[in-house]
């Protein structure tokens, strides 16, 4: 997979535009079943990734990874900054420069083993990790890009008539059933995102 | 914020709402005067609801002491910002730093009164975790 510098540049401004064009969703999810901060806090953070453009993708993957990792971290506000911001700071730590498919499967393994320890969750509880988890097993069994991108999409889906057990929606118990989990929706709209640069620009 | 010198155990109070934050405060200074070092921080990088990693580790700044800092915490992202703020800090602090399973006003008053008397950092965070338990 060959990521030259306009590859990450359109990568960032990729992942962070579909965030903000979503904000006003995500928010109505968190409505339903959390404190409706989701949309906004992660606005916040990937518009503050945005503005370390065009700096931002001067950085080798690595460094760059870790970059916008660390700015969700300070920037989004809420529990996602840390889950999502680990995410990425992870794999940035995980991969190589010119990452093989192999290497990206390595990697976003041991993302998903970070976040579940930053959360202290499981996928099942309605998370992020309902999404990362299957996700992640399409990518290692070899999936394309449509199939990773179907999967996410399916996955956040699938949240919906789930039981929340980690975070705000928990305190709402059975209510929390018939609701698609926020967090599993921008981690899906960041995928979809993702895939679709790195199919185009590198080959997934 | 706000601060004492003293080498009692720190106390950071941590919550979603600047308000609450500061009450606690107010509520553990009647209780301790200047006798612990204490910080708050509270509301998200905009102000509003929320809580926020920058806050958080200027706070830990603010209430540090040698026998180390008890943050005390309200919901689910407090904790999870305020332990991500302890995993930022330099080696040797970090080792000093707890985040307390407790309510975060009862926890903070019992937490800032047993370090008042010179408590070992185990001993305040035992006192704010034991109230409920």
């Amino acid at each position: 997979m060959m990521l030259d510098r306009a590859a990450r540049e359109k990568l960032v401004r990729g992942l962070a535009n579909v965030v903000i064009e979503h904000a006003d969703e995500l928010t109505s999810l968190d409505q339903a079943i959390g404190d409706g901060d989701h949309g906004l806090n992660m606005k916040r953070g990937f518009e503050a990734v945005l503005a370390t453009l065009p700096g931002l993708a001067d950085k080798a993957l690595p460094e760059m990874l870790k970059a916008i990792g660390m700015t969700l971290v300070m920037k989004v506000g809420g529990a996602s900054g840390p889950l999502v911001g680990t995410f990425f700071m992870e794999l940035g730590k995980a991969l190589p420069e010119q990452p093989a498919r192999a290497d990206l499967v390595a990697a976003t393994d041991k993302a998903i083993n970070a976040v579940k320890a930053r959360g202290r969750s499981e996928a099942g509880q309605k998370t992020l990790l309902d999404v990362l988890v299957p996700v992640q097993a399409v990518l290692a069994d070899g999936g394309d890009a449509r199939a990773i991108a179907a999967e996410a999409a399916q996955a956040a889906d699938r949240t919906t008539p789930m039981l929340a057990i980690r975070g705000r929606a928990s305190f709402l118990g059975e209510r929390s059933i018939g609701h698609m989990d926020p967090g599993s929706r921008s981690a899906s709209l960041l995928i979809g995102a993702a895939v679709a640069t790195l199919e185009f620009e590198a080959g997934l | 914020m706000s601060n004492s010198s003293s080498g009692n155990v720190g106390i950071v109070i941590v919550s979603h709402s600047a308000k609450i934050a500061e009450g606690a405060a107010d509520m553990v200074r009647q209780m301790v005067g200047n006798a612990v070092p204490l910080a708050w921080t509270g509301g998200d990088p905009e102000g509003g609801l929320g809580t926020n990693v920058a806050g958080i580790l200027e706070a830990i700044e603010v209430a540090w002491s040698p026998a180390g800092v008890a943050i005390l915490v309200d919901l689910g992202g407090a904790e999870t910002n305020s332990e991500m703020a302890v995993e930022m800090l330099t080696e040797d602090r970090r080792a000093r730093v707890v985040v307390c399973n407790a309510p975060v006003v009862e926890g903070a008053v019992i937490a800032a009164t047993e370090s008042s008397g010179g408590s070992s950092l185990t001993a305040v965070q035992r006192s704010a975790e034991e109230f409920y338990a």
